[in-house]
C-alpha cells in the first residue's frame, strides 16, 4: 500500500514539475510537431502520401522517447543540482521504487507528443485519423508508454554513476529513433542492427500502435513490448542497487 | 589595436573555455560528434524510405546544418552564460572594447562548427557512400566556412537575447529545430509553402546548403558565387543585428538595474 502511495505521489509531483518546464514543452510538443512536419513534407514530396498517419505516429513516438530520455537523464542530474539525490538514496524504500513514478511521469508527458502530432497532422496536413482497431490502439498506447518509462528507469540507474548523464541523453535520442524504426523501416539498416532493434521496447511499441492504427497483427508486438517493459523493470531494480552502492562507495553520488 | 586584438583573441578563447558547457570530452564527444552523426544517418535513411530526394541531398544538407550545434548552442552559451554564472556585471564594468568582446567569442565557436561539419561530412563518406569529386572539396570547404560564419553570427543574435531573456536555451533549441524545417536541410524549398521558404531565405544555412549541393554535384565555385555572396550578406546582417542588440540590452540592463537578475 505504501508502495502505491509512493508511486502516486511521485507521479503527480513529477507531472507538476514537468508541466512548468519549458524544456519539456519543447521536447513533448514543439519538437515532435517540427519533426512530424519535416516527415510529412518528405513523404509528400516522395509521393508517399498514404503514409502520413504512419509518419504522425512515428513522430509522436519520437517525442515520447525524447521526453522519457531527457526526463530520465535529467531526473538524477537535477536532483544532484538541487541536493535532493542523497535524500532519495537515504530514504527506506528502494531507489528503483522512488524513481519509478518519476520515470512513468516522464513517459506520460511524452504522450502529449503523440496527441500533438496526430492533431497537427489532422489540422494542417489532413491526415486521416481512422484507426483500424481503436480498442487495441487504446490498449497498445499505455502499454508502450509504460514500457518506455521502465526503459527510462534503466537509463536513470546508470546515470547515478555517470556524471555526464545529459551528454548520454543527447547521444541516445537519434540511435533509438533509428533502431526502433519509428518513421522508416528497419529493413533499411544493416542486418547486424536487427538484434538491437528487437531488444528495444519502442520497436515493438510502434509496431503495436502502427498495426492497431493501419491494420496488422497487434497482439504479438503488444505482448513483446509488455514483456520488455517488465524485463526493464527487473533490470532497473538490480542496476539501481548496484550503481547506488558503487556511487556511495566511491563517494561520487552528489558530484556534479 | 593590440589591446583590441588581445580582447578579441585571448578574451574570446578564455570565455569559450569558461562558458561553453560541453567542452569536456565526456560531454563534447557524445553531444557535438555523436548526435550530428546519428542525425545524418536518421535523415538520410528517412529520405531513402520516403523516396524524396537523392542520398547526397541529405548528406550535404545535414553535414552543413550540424554546424549549428556549435554555432547556435555554443554562441548562446558564450554570451548568455555570463549572466547565468554571474560574471556579466564585471565584464560590462570593464572598459574593454565591446566589439572585441562580442566578436571574439565567435572565433572558437566558428572553429568548432567547422570541425563538427567536417566530421559529419567524413562520416557521410565513410558510412553512407558520399563521394564528391576530389576537385570539389576545396570549394565545398570554402562554402562551409562562409555558412558556419553566418550561422555563428545568427548565434550571436540569439546569445544577445539571452542577456535579458529568462529561458535562452528554449530559444536556442527552438532555433536549431526550426532550421531543420525552414532551411532546405531535408526538404527542398520548392516543396515548402511560400511563406516558409521566404523565412528560410532570410535565415543562415539556406543559401550555403544550396551552394554546397551544387558544388558536390560538380558545379564550380564561380557558378555558385551568388549563393555564397547572399550567405555572406546574411552573416553580416546577423552580426550587425546581434551587436546592436547586445549594446541596446547592455544599456537597458544598466538603466533598469536588471543586469544579473532573472
Amino acid at each position: 500500500m505504501s508502495a502505491l502511495r509512493i508511486i502516486r505521489t511521485g507521479f503527480l509531483t513529477n507531472l507538476k514539475m514537468l508541466g512548468t518546464s519549458s524544456f519539456f514543452l519543447l521536447t513533448s510538443i514543439v519538437q515532435p510537431v517540427i519533426f512530424a512536419t519535416v516527415a510529412f513534407y518528405m513523404f509528400r514530396s516522395g509521393g508517399r502520401s498514404g503514409t502520413l498517419l504512419y509518419a504522425a505516429l512515428g513522430a509522436g513516438m519520437m517525442g515520447v522517447w525524447s521526453t522519457t530520455l531527457f526526463g530520465s537523464g535529467g531526473m538524477i542530474q537535477w536532483q544532484r543540482w538541487q541536493g535532493t539525490l542523497e535524500l532519495g538514496v537515504g530514504a527506506p524504500p528502494s531507489m528503483a521504487l522512488i524513481y519509478l513514478p518519476f520515470s512513468l511521469a516522464n513517459a506520460f508527458t511524452g504522450m502529449y507528443a503523440l496527441a500533438a502530432t496526430l492533431i497537427w497532422g489532422r489540422l494542417v496536413f489532413g491526415v486521416p485519423l481512422h484507426l483500424v482497431h481503436p480498442w487495441l490502439f487504446a490498449l497498445a498506447l499505455p502499454a508502450t508508454v509504460i514500457s518506455l518509462g521502465l526503459m527510462g528507469l534503466v537509463l536513470a540507474s546508470t546515470f547515478v554513476l555517470y556524471r555526464y548523464a545529459n551528454a548520454l541523453s543527447n547521444l541516445l535520442e537519434y540511435p533509438v529513433w533509428i533502431a526502433s524504426g519509428l518513421v522508416f523501416s528497419t529493413s533499411l539498416l544493416p542486418v547486424w542492427t536487427r538484434p538491437i532493434s528487437y531488444l528495444l521496447p519502442p520497436y515493438w511499441g510502434i509496431l503495436a500502435l502502427r498495426h492497431a492504427a493501419l491494420g496488422g497483427e497487434v497482439w504479438r508486438p503488444l505482448a513483446l513490448v509488455t514483456l520488455l517493459g517488465l524485463a526493464s523493470a527487473a533490470v532497473s531494480v538490480v542496476a539501481f542497487r548496484w550503481f547506488e552502492h558503487a556511487a556511495r562507495a566511491r563517494a561520487t553520488l552528489s558530484l556534479t | 589595436m593590440r589591446g583590441w586584438l588581445s580582447v578579441f583573441l585571448v578574451g574570446g578563447s578564455i570565455a569559450y573555455r569558461g562558458l561553453f558547457n560541453w567542452i569536456r570530452p565526456a560531454m563534447y564527444i557524445p553531444t557535438m560528434l555523436g548526435s550530428p552523426l546519428f542525425q545524418l544517418i536518421f535523415f538520410t535513411k528517412l529520405g531513402q524510405y520516403a523516396h524524396a530526394e537523392t542520398r547526397d541531398f541529405y548528406i550535404v544538407g545535414n553535414s552543413v546544418q550540424v554546424c549549428a550545434m556549435s554555432s547556435v548552442y555554443g554562441m548562446t552559451m558564450a554570451i548568455a552564460n555570463e549572466r547565468w554564472f554571474g560574471t556579466l556585471g564585471p565584464l560590462l564594468a570593464s572598459p574593454a572594447n565591446r566589439a572585441a568582446v562580442f566578436l571574439g567569442r565567435g572565433v572558437p565557436v566558428l572553429a568548432n562548427g567547422l570541425l563538427v561539419s567536417a566530421f559529419t561530412f567524413a562520416a557521410g563518406v565513410a558510412l553512407l557512400g558520399f563521394r564528391p569529386g576530389l576537385g570539389s572539396v576545396p570549394a565545398l570547404a570554402a562554402i562551409v566556412v562562409v555558412t558556419v560564419t553566418s550561422c555563428t553570427c545568427f548565434g550571436m543574435l540569439l546569445g544577445s537575447i539571452g542577456l535579458r531573456a529568462k529561458d535562452f536555451f528554449f530559444a536556442a533549441n527552438l532555433a536549431y529545430f526550426l532550421m531543420l524545417l525552414f532551411c532546405g536541410v531535408n526538404i527542398p524549398l520548392a516543396v515548402l509553402p511560400g511563406w516558409m521558404s521566404a523565412i528560410g531565405r532570410c535565415l543562415p544555412l539556406t543559401h550555403g546548403i544550396a551552394a554546397a549541393r551544387e558544388v558536390a554535384a560538380g558545379a564550380s565555385l564561380g557558378h555558385v558565387a551568388g549563393l555564397i555572396g547572399t550567405e555572406a550578406g546574411i552573416a553580416i546582417a546577423y552580426a550587425a543585428a546581434g551587436f546592436l542588440l547586445f549594446r541596446i540590452l547592455e544599456r537597458e540592463s544598466r538603466r533598469s538595474a536588471v543586469l544579473d537578475a532573472y
